[in-house]
């Protein structure tokens, strides 16, 4: 064989056991969807990809079930406070680390790495007492302060601070002699040149929000304030067994709009993961 | 510094800004990080010195009144509770799974997946849309899939003629069945962190060394391989330390059972401080889980070291 038959022949045997490995990360949203059309009766008949029925009651009675809908905005509208609280304090904080020397400013990045290290699970019971002193428990409270300020809050002001790094000073310095203040300088100058990275700190933050899941289960207990990964994990007949076809259509609500948007965007949300695991 | 300063004061006339540039300056910077700053204080250092304070405590659920006890509580799970050594072996059993698991995984899809070929995006796209994925979801569709009987899994390893246990009913295959799904949940995110370190490292190295008759395996492990540390060192970190952290995929497939089969730290000390309210135990296990995942994140950055030198 010629060496170039060999390189095809490579490639072939390289695609096909790319194909293999594939399965397990296409086939559960697949069975995902089938599952939320399927009757009771064929959830726990022998298995078919698609189903013998189509049941699309199921869909209707996710929101009979629990008040499905507004758990699905709470979601939405927590992740999106979120995320421009995030991009507001992360992007102030960033630039500040990134263009002013100031006292404090080396130890205040060491206590922020700190704050990476250490794991939620370590902050979380101080946190739940804390809350309930202010009166918020079973409140969407928790869930907009502990991520903006938590981890995931620093990580934000990092990639922040290194993209600030990474732009030329000049544009800044004449917006300076303009006469621009420096919040001015920050607002009108710094900000729009920083986009990809508001960007990316937008996308990793929403998702993280999305789909956080402790902290509304330790703060929530009032249905019609759950999130989604709440709401998803409460599909459950009187006896705790799961109410299969109804979870899976709830979960296929929750997961397929994401779904599209990363497969229409998967380029720059790959990216905007890649470099906040770079920096984290 | 100093020169500045003392030019700043030098150049301050009467009717002149009461501050000096180097203040406005600093006043500034603490009005930009000052909301990061504040937040930090009140939900990260305070719960943090709390934490001490709590692990030494013991809580009455009655009166919501907190006795200091010292060190009761760590004796407590290092010396007398079987359940804590449990839940550590599960723990570590986990991360010796998963760590291992992903990180080769992750850098077989990326040696695949690093330059461009026909099909290349899609693959990409296909191995990271479960991270983007909420673990939650991820977790309900696979204990579908993983039902002792009707299980899509079953199904097809009957196919092939393999009589598929219960999966999450037998503690060890539970165990088993949570490392795979998270591996296949998470590879996706150290498949790009090792994508983006492969595509830096110069193509003149591999093909000088291909020149020079090495075969694949050898410009891996001469080359690839040495020049990828840098990458696989924060990798096994991060990995190593979110296998110590999971929580959300292990309460919805197996709750931490069967039989406490998969019940790992984050779950128990979730379990004891939010279910039987053992504040005090809980803050104790906490700070040992941090003291665990500081000493393995040490141990690995110091064993690279010595390796690079």
């Amino acid at each position: 064989m010629t060496p170039r038959r060999i390189e095809t022949l490579y490639r072939i045997c390289w695609t096909v056991a790319l194909l293999l490995l594939a399965v397990p990360f296409v086939f559960p949203f697949l069975w995902m969807i089938s599952g939320g059309f399927k009757s009771t009766t064929e959830i726990f008949g022998a298995p078919t990809l698609i189903p013998r029925v189509w049941r699309f009651e199921n869909f209707a009675e996710v929101f009979a079930y629990q008040p499905f809908a507004r758990q699905y905005f709470n979601s939405l509208y927590i992740a999106a406070t979120v995320t421009v609280l995030t991009l507001f304090i992360a992007s102030l904080a960033g630039y500040a680390l990134a263009r002013i020397r100031f006292a404090g400013a080396g130890l205040l990045m060491l206590f922020l790495v700190m704050a990476l290290m250490v794991p939620e699970e370590v902050t979380i019971i101080p946190n739940f007492f804390l809350i309930r002193a202010m009166g918020l428990i079973d409140t969407h409270w928790p869930l907009i302060l502990l991520p903006v300020f938590g981890p995931q809050g620093v990580v934000a002001t990092f990639l922040m601070r290194q993209f600030f790094l990474a732009l030329p000073r000049e544009l800044e310095e004449a917006g300076k002699m303009d006469g621009l203040s420096r919040f001015g300088v920050w607002r009108k100058i710094a900000l729009p040149m920083a986009r990809p990275a508001l960007a990316a700190v937008a996308i990793i933050t929403f998702l993280h929000s999305w789909n956080l899941f402790l902290e509304p289960l330790i703060f929530l207990s009032s249905l019609d304030k759950f999130t989604l990964p709440l709401a998803l994990s409460n599909f459950n007949d009187s006896y705790g067994l799961p109410l299969w076809n109804l979870q899976l259509a709830a979960t296929s609500l929750a997961v397929v709009p994401i779904l599209i948007i990363y497969l229409i965007a998967q380029r720059q949300i790959i990216e905007s993961f890649a470099l906040s695991g770079v920096k984290g | 510094m100093a020169g500045t300063a003392s030019r700043d004061n030098a150049a301050r006339q009467p009717g002149a800004p009461w501050l000096t540039l180097k203040t406005r300056e600093m006043l500034e910077a603490w009005l930009f990080v000052s909301p990061t700053f504040i937040g930090f204080l009140i939900f990260f250092l305070g719960p943090l010195v709390a934490i001490f304070y709590y692990s030494m405590t013991e809580w009455n659920l009655l009166s919501q009144q907190a006795t200091f006890v010292g060190l009761r509580n760590f004796e407590n799970a290092l010396l007398e509770n079987p359940d804590f050594w449990h839940v550590v072996r599960n723990s570590v059993i986990f991360a010796l799974g998963l760590v291992p698991l992903n990180i080769a995984l992750a850098l077989s899809l990326a040696l695949a997946l690093s330059r461009p070929f026909f099909g290349v995006v899609f693959f990409r796209t296909v191995f990271f849309a479960p991270v983007v994925t909420s673990a939650i979801a991820w977790a309900i569709v696979w204990k579908f899939m993983l039902q002792g009987e009707g299980g899509a899994v079953n199904q097809m390893l009957a196919w092939i003629g393999i009589d598929g246990p219960n999966w999450l009913r037998e503690p060890n295959w539970a165990m088993a069945a949570v490392i795979v799904t998270r591996v296949i949940k998470m590879v996706g995110l150290n498949m790009i962190l090792y994508i983006a370190a492969l595509q830096s490292i110069p193509r003149d190295y591999e093909e000088a060394a291909t020149l020079e008759g090495a075969s694949r395996w050898q410009v891996f492990r001469m080359i690839t391989w040495p020049l990828l540390a840098p990458t696989t060192l924060v990798i096994m970190v991060l990995t190593t330390i979110g296998s110590f952290k999971v929580f959300d995929h292990i309460y919805q497939m197996t709750g931490g059972g069967p039989e406490n089969g998969t019940l790992v730290l984050a779950f128990y000390i979730y379990q004891q401080g939010f279910k039987f309210f053992n504040v005090g135990y809980a803050a104790a296990l906490a700070l040992i889980m941090f003291a665990i995942v500081m000493a393995l994140t040490l141990v690995q950055v110091m064993l690279r070291r010595r390796d690079m030198e």
